[in-house]
């Protein structure tokens, strides 16, 4: 049966059901050249006058449309390619930017504020198909009361998590399931060399690192020196979190403590950069592209760490005092090129679970 | 003109013809029964009437007017079901109301019908019972009242008294035979109890496999069974082959005698019990033991055992009645005997 | 799911009609006129009814998977069937058929093991409190995973009470994962089973012990036999519900553990290798219509002539030290397997740094500006919005099918009586990634709309609202409508006198459950929702995700408020329930 002939059987009972349940919302990504909609992850996050200020000054409708974890969002965008279901995609990273680029998901556009944009974090800089939002750092956090108790001191580099020191203190994630996982997995190679890596898992292996399946549960549940884990009685005081996560634990503590009980480890990061870019099909192309002006406009820039707790990438961007208050910078963090990683990326998680997991 | 018609009516279920080929009319006024016994079709009579049963053949006509295509809720005849089928969530009143309320009536209106009904059934002021907790000739009395509110222009009963017991399905049998009569209903009655059928019945219809045996009135079809399935179903046993000459018939019994004018030639003859009489050896025409005797009430059954024929029944007083084991004579009595018709074979 | 009671009450109510139906009436007539009705004057009016649920599963289930399986299979412009061997020869993916087989056979073992003894006490014994005990069983079969999955792991988890106790861990081990299946599927055993096992006369065993036999053998030659098929059937559900486990694999089980849905999960959502996915849909799928075939053939042999009374009479005090202790055994399990794991979430949800209290409750109110755009509070009303348009679709679905299966008319309705427990069946991945590829045209881009969620949620509750609402259906005789209808009720009016007021009280069972359901549900909504408007189990999860006491603590107090709306929906459904089990099956 031809695609027409579902629509046609559908529509009918899609009325009669829309009809019976009342449909409130006006449907999806309407050529309403007033709105334009922003499909995102489940990350995304904007303060409302921020937002409302654009609104304002571009006259356009802002309409947000969260598609799941940062991986399903890209995948739906790559699913819905040619019939996208908004006008701009933001959350692509530089694990998957690959994958969409080469899917074709993207039309060309150059930001106007693109100059002001740090130029390592413009990996496409060529075609402009899509354009740098904000970066953040994959790194393995301490427990600081821990390290302090046992006078040890924490771990400062990939290799020194290795050291019998650190012997059944780590608690990672599934490489396969979780995007902090994967951008640990990818730092350890970037640190460690295409041949080094595997060497290197197997130390930890032997030094009692511990694998669960998301985020949620090692900082929730595992980690020792967060509230959910202290709670749980967690009992690995190093995790494989943000370098954005000692600001969260701390500004969501009530009351907000002098400094983050959460320390970094600086010399384990792994960059990711998230990126923003044209959805190809696009019904409002032109309010697209005031929406990704937007995105590297220096008010959005310094509302993103409270919001998403991710850094800038322009450079007139400064982050607020209550973020830099709790926030570690880190200053050299490993990284890989989008290429590489779409290369290598199946074949090491593949050979990472089978040396790990089983 | 007939109020009801069926020309040639057909119901078969898989190939097989449940009414086949019936005709039958009901004049008004008139009260029909149709007897027979159970799978001869006569449930599915008034389920096509109703329209509860498409036809396969032939058609139903109200007043004339062929009903083929018109549905049960629009024929306006009412239907009294075997078991009632009271709607258990609404009280005796909403049952009763329910055809008026269809019908569109005003409350008032209702209401004043409901009361005049549940008297005229003999349940006055049971409005707000539960049907639930009716006993079965009452909620038998409620399903009368709700079928005749809309006052159908044919009222149909289905087994009306079938589940009750003896004594009330008597009373009520003389009771709604009153009633029809003095609302001058036009009623359509199945049944396969012959005495209800007899005491309800302007006439009589009996039907066997699909197909009308015999119609009449009452004292027509008990006088004069049609052949041999009609005698049987009434509950006469002694039926048997005979070959008549004049005015006397061959029977395994021997020689009995006929009445004047019957049919010549071989065919079966029907021996009423009170045909066969108790006479002293000498005057006997066959010589029986007695088998068994049933006490009747009014009188006594005797179960004959000939020394060479099937059994025969005997009706006597009360007081003349033998012994089992007892040897009797038996002479017959041409009057209580009917020669049959040649019907199918039972 | 108690798919025994639906036989059971079909039995009973085909018996009664038939002892009404005059004695002498030849039953081939019966059967031949109840064949000419069904064939003829309802056929057409039963395909209108049916056309709006087939139209439905069509639309929203059979199309979207289909064209999702296609996507991966059909490349190129050729069917690539030769994927399914490539990708069955794969060792992990043998591994990952062969784990979920396993584990699902000894979840079901399990939790007959436990749940049976529940089971008899539940039908056999009368204690106080019985009625609110049985709606708390059944509270776990309508959280959400993710609400599960964290009262487990704070159970048997790191720092659990098994762990402060004894030291025993056992998050990231089998033991985990079936302990919250036990957890999830003990009402299923309870109430099949022990909803027949209620209405299993008592006397037919005596009358074994009164010919001879010991109390064992009556039980083991008159019971057991009659409860034998009551018990595959809820095996069979328990499997079912076990093979296609999600969430709890992925909580409790660790990366170590997967099975076909998580698989299908990761191929899809995070792999985007949507051929080995769709081979994955495809054996998955074959495997749950091989499951429930098996089932309908298991209630289908339950139709021998079973003497059922009204459970309320078989019930009595327990007598005796052997049966206190039966029931002291039971009370206890419930008490460790069922009230422990929820009374840990309670626990946490009021654990803040400033002692007990409620101060995580009230933070709920609070739009924190992070996590979500607006309070948590207003997931609450989000999901309560939801979970009522998933009943209203689930409910005239549901209901229009009922309507329509209530003549038993051969395979084909058996067929679709089946049909509408596949969604159980089907990752919810797939389904919103099929979602996702068809219905982008207008005017079923339905894609960005809020409706999206309820319809999906509608997918699992229509098989609950059918099961409900079939037996009670079927149990109203014909011949009242018949009644009506002669005297001047038009079909549609007479449904509307007769059926209506009968099946009412399982409408608003059916609804109930649907509506527990689809308050519950995750799996689907996660994919499917709109992350601005979240449901609750969506804002748990969330908040979970994020770091910070108060985070946590916001998840936990959600959880609970999911957790109490659950089982006051659910013992609001138990008070409804009429004495004798005549409506339906839950």
């Amino acid at each position: 049966m031809s695609k027409k002939t579902y629509v046609a059987v559908a529509m009918g009972l899609g009325l009669v059901t829309l009809s019976a349940c009342g449909s409130s919302n006006d449907s999806g990504s309407g050529g309403d050249s007033k709105t334009v909609t922003l499909v995102s992850h489940d990350s995304w996050a904007v303060s409302k006058n921020v937002l409302a200020d654009f609104e304002k000054k571009s006259g356009y409708q802002v309409k947000v449309l969260k598609d799941g974890d940062a991986g399903e969002a890209v995948n739906k965008a790559i699913l819905s390619k040619g019939n996208p279901q908004g006008d701009v995609f933001f959350g692509v990273d530089n694990t998957l930017l690959s994958r969409a680029l080469d899917n074709g998901i993207f039309a060309s556009y150059k930001a106007e504020g693109l100059a002001d944009v740090k130029s390592e974090y413009q990996l496409d800089s060529g075609k402009n198909r899509v354009t740098p939002v904000d970066t953040g750092d994959i790194c393995v956090n301490y427990d600081k009361a821990y390290f302090e108790q046992h006078k040890l001191t924490p771990p400062a580099s990939f290799a020194d998590l290795a050291k019998p020191a650190y012997k059944d203190l780590l608690v990672t994630e599934n490489a396969a399931t979780s995007s902090p996982g994967l951008g640990f997995l990818l730092g350890s190679a970037a640190s460690q060399g295409d041949d080094g890596w595997q060497g290197y898992w197997k130390k930890l292996k032997a030094n009692g690192v511990k694998v669960v399946d998301g985020w949620d549960q090692a900082y929730n549940e595992e980690f020792s020196g967060s509230a959910g884990g202290k709670k749980a009685k967690g009992d690995r005081p190093l995790v494989v979190s943000y370098a954005s996560s000692p600001p969260a634990e701390a500004i969501y503590s009530d009351p907000q403590p002098k400094t983050s009980p959460v320390g970094v480890a600086t010399g384990t990061c792994f960059r990711q950069i998230e990126f923003a870019g044209l959805l190809d099909g696009a019904k409002n192309e032109k309010g697209g592209q005031a929406l990704i002006d937007f995105l590297v406009s220096k008010e959005f820039q310094e509302d993103m760490p409270l919001n998403m707790f991710v850094d800038p990438v322009t450079k007139s961007a400064t982050p607020p005092a209550e973020y830099t208050k709790y926030a570690v910078p880190v200053d050299d963090a490993e990284t890989m090129s989008p290429r590489k990683i779409a290369d290598n990326r199946d074949d090491w998680v593949k050979s990472w679970t089978s040396l790990v997991l089983k | 003109m007939a109020l009801l018609e069926l020309d040639d009516a057909t119901v078969r279920f898989g190939g097989r013809a449940v009414l086949d080929d019936v005709d039958l009319a009901v004049a008004e006024h008139e009260i029909v029964c149709v007897l027979g016994p159970s799978g001869s079709g006569k449930s599915t009579l008034l389920r096509a009437v109703a329209g509860l049963q498409p036809l396969d053949g032939g058609r139903v006509s109200l007043d004339g007017r062929d009903q083929t295509g018109v549905p049960a809720h629009k024929r306006g005849v009412g239907l009294m079901f075997q078991d009632h089928q009271l709607f258990p969530q609404r009280d005796v009143g909403g049952n009763v109301a329910f055809g008026l309320r269809m019908h569109g009536a005003s409350r008032d209106e209702q209401a004043s019908r409901v009361r005049e009904l549940l008297a005229l059934v003999g349940l006055p002021g049971a409005e707000h019972r539960a049907v639930a907790a009716l006993s079965g000739g009452e909620q038998q009395r409620v399903a009368l009242a709700r079928a005749l509110a809309p006052r159908p222009r044919l009222l149909m009963l289905d087994e009306p008294l079938g589940q009750l017991d003896r004594s009330l399905r008597e009373r009520l049998v003389v009771e709604l035979r009153e009633l029809f009569g003095d609302l001058g209903t036009t009623v359509l009655a199945v049944t396969h109890d012959q005495g209800e059928a007899f005491a309800l019945a302007d006439r009589v219809v009996v039907m066997r496999d699909g197909r009308i045996a015999q119609s009449g009135t009452p004292l027509e079809v008990w006088q004069d069974p049609a052949d041999e399935f009609v005698a049987r179903f009434l509950g006469f046993d002694n039926v048997v082959p005979a070959s008549v000459t004049g005015e006397s018939a061959d029977t395994p019994w021997g020689k009995v005698p006929v009445p004047a004018g019957a049919p010549q030639g071989p065919g079966t003859i029907l021996v009423r019990p009170a045909g066969v009489r108790l006479v002293p050896a000498a005057d006997a025409q066959l010589t029986c033991t007695v088998a068994a005797r049933t006490f009747r009430g009014t009188h006594v059954a005797l179960h004959l055992q000939p020394a060479d024929a099937p059994r025969l029944e005997a009706a006597c007083a009360l007081r003349e009645a033998p012994e089992p084991g007892a040897e009797v004579g038996v002479a017959f009595d041409a009057a209580e005997i009917v020669v049959l018709e040649a019907g199918p074979a039972s | 799911m108690d798919l025994a009671r639906t036989e059971v009450a079909d039995k009973a109510v085909d018996k009664a009609v038939d002892k009404a139906v005059d004695k002498a009436v030849d039953k081939a007539v019966g059967r031949a006129v109840d064949q000419a009705r069904t064939t003829r004057a309802g056929s057409a009016a039963r395909l209108g009814l049916m056309a709006v649920p087939v139209a439905f599963f069509g639309v929203f289930f059979a199309y979207p998977v289909a064209a999702i399986v296609e996507r991966g299979l059909h490349v190129d412009g050729a069917w690539r069937f030769g994927r399914i061997l490539d990708v069955l020869g794969q060792s992990d993916i043998r591994h990952v058929l062969w784990f979920t087989v396993w584990q699902a056979l000894a979840s079901t073992a399990l939790t007959l093991l436990i749940a049976l003894p529940g089971a008899y006490v539940f039908a056999r014994f009368d204690f106080p409190g019985k009625q609110v005990l049985r709606a708390v069983v059944t509270v776990p079969f309508v959280l959400p995973t993710v609400v599960v999955g964290t009262a487990f792991l704070a159970l048997l988890g790191q720092g659990g009470l098994l762990d402060e106790l004894w030291g025993v861990r056992l998050d990231t081990t089998v033991w985990a994962i079936l302990l919250a299946h036990v957890f999830f599927n003990y009402a299923v055993v309870v109430r099949t089973v022990g909803g027949l096992w209620a209405q299993l006369d008592p006397r037919q065993e005596e009358a074994a012990r009164m010919l001879g036999a010991s109390r064992l053998a009556a039980w083991r030659k008159v019971t057991l036999p009659a409860l034998v098929p009551a018990v595959a059937a809820a095996a069979l559900m328990v499997f079912l519900f076990t093979f296609t486990s999600f969430g709890v694999v992925q909580i409790l089980g660790g990366p170590g553990f997967s099975t076909l849905e998580v698989e299908i999960y990761r191929q899809t959502a995070q792999i985007l290798d949507l051929s080995t996915a769709a081979v994955l849909t495809v054996v998955q799928f074959a495997a749950v219509g091989l499951i429930l075939g098996v089932h309908a053939w298991t209630v289908r042999r339950r139709e021998s002539t079973l003497r059922l009374v009204d459970a309320a009479q078989t019930a009595r005090r327990p007598r005796g030290a052997g049966q206190w202790a039966l029931l002291g055994g039971v009370l206890a399990t419930v008490v460790v397997l069922v009230l422990l794991p929820l009374g840990v979430l309670v626990q946490r949800s009021l654990d803040t740094p400033d002692g007990y209290g409620f101060a995580y409750f009230r933070a709920l109110g609070d739009a924190d500006g992070g996590t979500f755009l607006v309070p948590p509070i207003d997931a609450i009303w989000n999901s309560l919005e939801y979970a009522l348009a998933a009943t209203g679709i689930a409910v005239v679905i549901g209901g229009l099918a009922a309507a329509a299966l209530t003549r038993r008319a051969g395979r084909l309705v058996r067929g679709f009586d089946a049909l509408l427990m596949l969604p159980l069946g089907v990752s919810a991945v797939t389904v919103g990634f099929g979602f996702l590829i068809t219905l982008d045209e207008p005017p079923l881009d339905l894609r960005a709309t809020w409706i999206l969620v309820p319809l999906a949620q509608a997918l699992v509750g229509v098989p609950f609202v059918v099961r409900t609402m079939l037996p009670v259906l079927r149990a109203v005789d014909g011949r009242l409508r018949e009644a009506a209808a002669v005297l001047g009720a038009s079909p549609l009016r007479a449904w509307r006198e007769v059926d209506l007021p009968m099946v009412r009280r399982a409408l608003l069972i059916a609804a109930g459950f649907a509506f527990a359901v689809s308050l519950g549900e995750f799996g689907a909504t996660v994919f499917i929702a709109r992350p601005d408007n979240p449901t609750l189990p969506v804002a748990v999860a969330r908040l979970l995700g994020r770091a910070g006491d108060l985070n946590y603590g916001q998840a936990m107090a959600l959880s609970t408020v999911l957790m109490v709306v659950c089982a006051a929906a659910l013992l609001l459904l138990e008070r409804m329930r009429p004495a004798r089990a005549s409506t339906g099956e839950f």
